[in-house]
This record gives C-alpha cells, sequence and structure tokens, in this order.
C-alpha cells in the first residue's frame, strides 16, 4: 500500500511540475471548444443544441493525446524496468498509475468544463449533467487509455496511432456520456439509463484496462 | 434477367466485389513470388556468409 | 535463431503445397454455383433485384466477424499456449477480415442509395461495421509498426483480444445510440423470414466467400513464413558479413 502511494504521489508531482503535461490537456480542451463555433458560425441557438457534444468532443481528443505521458518519464530514465520486476503487481503499479493520470489531466478537464459550458450558451442543469458524465467517463477515457499508452511504450513512434488504437472501445463511453448530458438537450431519455451504463463502462474499464496494460508491459519488452 | 430499376447499383456492388477479390488474389501471388526471388537470391549469395561466419578473406 | 526454428513451419509449407489446389478448385466450384444461383433468384417483394447485392453484403458482413473471431483464437493461441504458427494466422487474417469488412461497408452503401436515398447511413449495423473497419486497421498498423515479429505478434495479440470483448460492448452502444437518433425503424431484410429462394444462394454464396478466406488465408501464411526466412537469413548474412569485416579489420 505504501508503495503505491508513493507511486501515486511521485506521479502527480512530476505531472504538475512545468514540463509536466498536467495543464496542456485543458489548453488543447479550451483550443478545440474555441475552434468549433469558428467552423459552425456564432449561432446560439446551434451551440448549445451541440454544446454537451462539443464539450464530451474536447475532453475525448484531450484524453487520448495525453495519453503516451502515461508510461514515456518512466520509460525514458528506466524506472519502468524497476517497476515491472519489483514486487508490488504490476495491475496495481499500472492502475495507480492512471488514478495519477486522471488526477493531472482528466480531473482538470472536468473541472473547467463548466466555464467552457458558459462559451457555448447552456444553461445551468446542461452543465450539471455534462461536468457529471465527465467526471464518471474521463476515468474510462484513461482506464482504457492504458493499453494504449503501454503499447506506446513497446512502439518507439507510435505518434497518431495510438489514439486511433483507442478509439474503438472509447466510442461507447462518448455515445452513453453525450446521451446523458444531452437529457435537457434532445429530451430523448432520461438522465439515468445512459448515465447508469456509463457507470458501468467506468467500473469495466478500471478492471480491464489495468490487466490488459500489465500484459502488454510484460510481453511488449521483452 | 432484368436488374430493374436500380441495375446500376447491383453491376457496381458486383464490382466491387470482384475488384477487391481480385486485389486480394494478386497480392497474395505477388507477395509469394517476391519471398521466392528473395530466398533463391540469399541461397544463392549464400554458402559462405550464413551458416558458418567464417572470414571471406 | 537456429534453424530448428523453423521445423513446425516447414511442415506447414508442404501441407499448404498439397492442400491449396484443392481449396482453390473448392473455393472457384462454390463460386460458380453461387453466382449461377443469384442469378436465378427471383426479384424480392419489396426490393426488387437490388436483393441481389444482399448475396455480397451479408456472406461479407458474416465473414467480418468470423475473421476477428478466428483472429482471437489466434491471439489466445500465441499468448496463451505459445502455439508457433498462431500469430501468422493471426496476421494474416487481419488484411483478409479488412477487406471482407470493406466489402460489406461498400455493398451496403449501394445498397442503401436506391432503399434509403443515401449511400451513407448511420444505422445500427453499418456503423458497427464501419467501427470494427477501423479497428482492422488498427491492428494491421501495429503489425506494420513493430519491426521485430514476436515482439508485433504478443502487443498484437493483447489488442486483438482487447477489440474482441469490445465488440459485443460497442454493438450494444451503437445499437442503443441508433434507436435514440432514427425512430423510424429500419426495413428488415426479406421480412420476418427469408423464402428459400433467397437463402439457398446467399448460404451458397456465404460458403464461397468462407471458402476463399480460407484459401488466401492459407496462402498469405505461407508467404509469411517465407518472409520471416528471408528475414532471418538476411539477418544472419549480416551478423556473418559484420563478424568477417571486423576479423579482417583486426588482422590488416
Amino acid at each position: 500500500m505504501d508503495a503505491l502511494a508513493a507511486i501515486l504521489v511521485r506521479d502527480l508531482r512530476v505531472a504538475l511540475r512545468v514540463g509536466g503535461g498536467a495543464l496542456v490537456g485543458v489548453l488543447f480542451f479550451l483550443a478545440v471548444v474555441t475552434l468549433i463555433p469558428f467552423a459552425l458560425g456564432p449561432d446560439l441557438a446551434l451551440l448549445r443544441r451541440i454544446g454537451p457534444a462539443i464539450l464530451w468532443l474536447g475532453a475525448l481528443l484531450a484524453s487520448l493525446l495525453a495519453l503516451d505521458r502515461l508510461f514515456a518519464d518512466d520509460q525514458a530514465d528506466g524506472s519502468l524496468d524497476i517497476l515491472l520486476t519489483g514486487s508490488v503487481p504490476l495491475e496495481l503499479v499500472v492502475g495507480t498509475k492512471a488514478v495519477a493520470h486522471w488526477l493531472a489531466t482528466g480531473l482538470p478537464l472536468v473541472i473547467v468544463s463548466p466555464l467552457l459550458g458558459l462559451m457555448l450558451n447552456l444553461d445551468a442543469r446542461s452543465i450539471a449533467f455534462t461536468a457529471l458524465t465527465l467526471a464518471v467517463g474521463t476515468p474510462a477515457l484513461t482506464f482504457i487509455g492504458l493499453i494504449g499508452a503501454a503499447l506506446a511504450v513497446a512502439i518507439r513512434r507510435g505518434g497518431l496511432l495510438l489514439p486511433i488504437l483507442i478509439l474503438p472501445p472509447a466510442i461507447p463511453v462518448l455515445i452513453f456520456g453525450v446521451a446523458a448530458a444531452n437529457t435537457d438537450v434532445v429530451g430523448a431519455v432520461p438522465f439515468g439509463t445512459p448515465f447508469t451504463i456509463l457507470c458501468a463502462l467506468t467500473l469495466f474499464s478500471i478492471v480491464i484496462g489495468p490487466f490488459a496494460a500489465a500484459a502488454t508491459l510484460r510481453h511488449g519488452l521483452e | 434477367m432484368s436488374l430493374g430499376p436500380h441495375a446500376d447499383f447491383i453491376v457496381a456492388a458486383y464490382a466491387a466485389a470482384v475488384g477487391v477479390v481480385a486485389l486480394l488474389v494478386i497480392w497474395v501471388i505477388a507477395d509469394y513470388r517476391r519471398q521466392r526471388r528473395a530466398l533463391a537470391d540469399l541461397e544463392a549469395r549464400g554458402g559462405r556468409g550464413i551458416a558458418t561466419g567464417a572470414p571471406t578473406t | 535463431m537456429s534453424l530448428i526454428d523453423l521445423a513446425n513451419p516447414t511442415r506447414f509449407l508442404k501441407l499448404a503445397a498439397r492442400l491449396l489446389p484443392w481449396f482453390v478448385a473448392a473455393t472457384l466450384v462454390a463460386f460458380a454455383c453461387g453466382l449461377v444461383l443469384t442469378m436465378l433468384a427471383p426479384d424480392d417483394y419489396q426490393q426488387g433485384a437490388t436483393v441481389k447485392i444482399m448475396f455480397i453484403h451479408v456472406p461479407n458482413a458474416w465473414l467480418s466477424m468470423l475473421v476477428w473471431a478466428l483472429m482471437s483464437v489466434a491471439a489466445l493461441g500465441t499468448l496463451v499456449w505459445r502455439h508457433p504458427l498462431a500469430d501468422v494466422a493471426g496476421k494474416c487474417a487481419a488484411p483478409l477480415g479488412a477487406a471482407f469488412t470493406f466489402l460489406a461497408l461498400v455493398t451496403g452503401s449501394l445498397w442503401g442509395r436506391p432503399m434509403w436515398g443515401t449511400y451513407w447511413v448511420w444505422d445500427a449495423r453499418l456503423t458497427s461495421v464501419l467501427v470494427l473497419f477501423l479497428m482492422y486497421l488498427g491492428v494491421i498498423a501495429l503489425w506494420r509498426t513493430v519491426e521485430d515479429p514476436s515482439r508485433a505478434a504478443r502487443a498484437a495479440a493483447i489488442l486483438t483480444l482487447v477489440g474482441a470483448i469490445n465488440l459485443p460492448i460497442i454493438k450494444f452502444s451503437v445499437d442503443w445510440w441508433n434507436t435514440l437518433h432514427q425512430p423510424t425503424s429500419v426495413f428488415r431484410v426479406g421480412g420476418p423470414s427469408i423464402d428459400s429462394s433467397i437463402l439457398v444462394p446467399l448460404l451458397v454464396m456465404a460458403i464461397a466467400f468462407a471458402l476463399l478466406f480460407i484459401t488466401l488465408h492459407i496462402a498469405a501464411m505461407r508467404n509469411e513464413i517465407l518472409r520471416r526466412r528471408v528475414r532471418t537469413l538476411r539477418l544472419l548474412a549480416a551478423q556473418a558479413a559484420q563478424v568477417a569485416d571486423t576479423r579482417a579489420g583486426a588482422r590488416a
């Protein structure tokens, strides 16, 4: 337990330092949300209608692009090898790093989303729904992204390949996240239905992600 | 056999199928030839440099 | 990297050489029967002659999923049972599966234009198949990005299995999403039950495409084994040349 706590604290410290990339995700989120009105036009009614979807897309892209950071630093300075051969189960180590990663990159997205929602003319309830679904959904994206990050370790010059590999499993999270966030805007389904499925997806990914990522790290680095 | 008012689409669909299958077959055959040629080439050069590792000078 | 490592694949090569002619013949016969049957098939009550597109579209859609299932078994073979040819089977199946998925998408959209008025419809089936196509391309890209075949094999195997687990989730999600956005129900194929005059050509074409897959798969596996041999021999030659060079350099 101490070891895991130590990993958590260390990862958070590294991420929040200059060059750690924690807040770059937020900047990217802001950039995307700013770009879309430029593309679509300033029609406020339209923006309100698709606002939750834009927020979700921005958060999804920001999460995907931040993934290779998960193991990159550790691989570079050799601590990944130590973690691999250590006595703490790799699955737990990887899961802890994912938690740290979400705290540093995912949570800021959630915190910023209400502000961006105001830019998109969303009303208070929509903002609340969107923020809540992001709070539950971004961990799913991080844990699903774990395997992409692990593959990034095996493939030095992955580039854009990793977001593409993670995209299909991320689609269900997007579908249910947006559906729940859209409750007030579209009104097709009650909030509960997609939201509970989203929670289920997150729990599922918290279990599957670390196992798949640990297996990839073990096999991919031989 | 009359294909009805949407004949173009039916023909296009079958043409696409023929095209894709043809591409697959050509790829497999061409790849086979390429590997055989590479193997023959390596074996012709082979003798010394490969299994023994003995110096050639 | 001794030559003994190539023993099992050698047996496969001999087997492939013997089996391939039979499979090629069987595939040609099956397609011949299938095409005759599709030409003779009656027009559908609702769709007219365009039902003939279904004889290509449906078998390819079935195969697109079957091939991923096969790749998943191969992935287990690589990771769990360490079968020497499992990863070759998985690697060679991927482009074939992608081609079938592509055909399913293209024929589906050509079928959709006369039926629904547009080339692309975001209905549950087409959309799920599109996501599956993306997954195939992802695995193929992964194979091409990692140079060492055995490392690529393990990474691809894990990705395949993760994909297999996700397929039902994705299908369910897309289905659900589709009911949300399209209140009008989509046309079902041929009504509540498919008449045998349509079912028989469909099954024959399905068998024909399946035989095509097996034939191409065996041939592709043979090519892959040869390719790995070439790579091994080249690496050995390069090593030997290096050794010879250093010895010559030391002597000079």
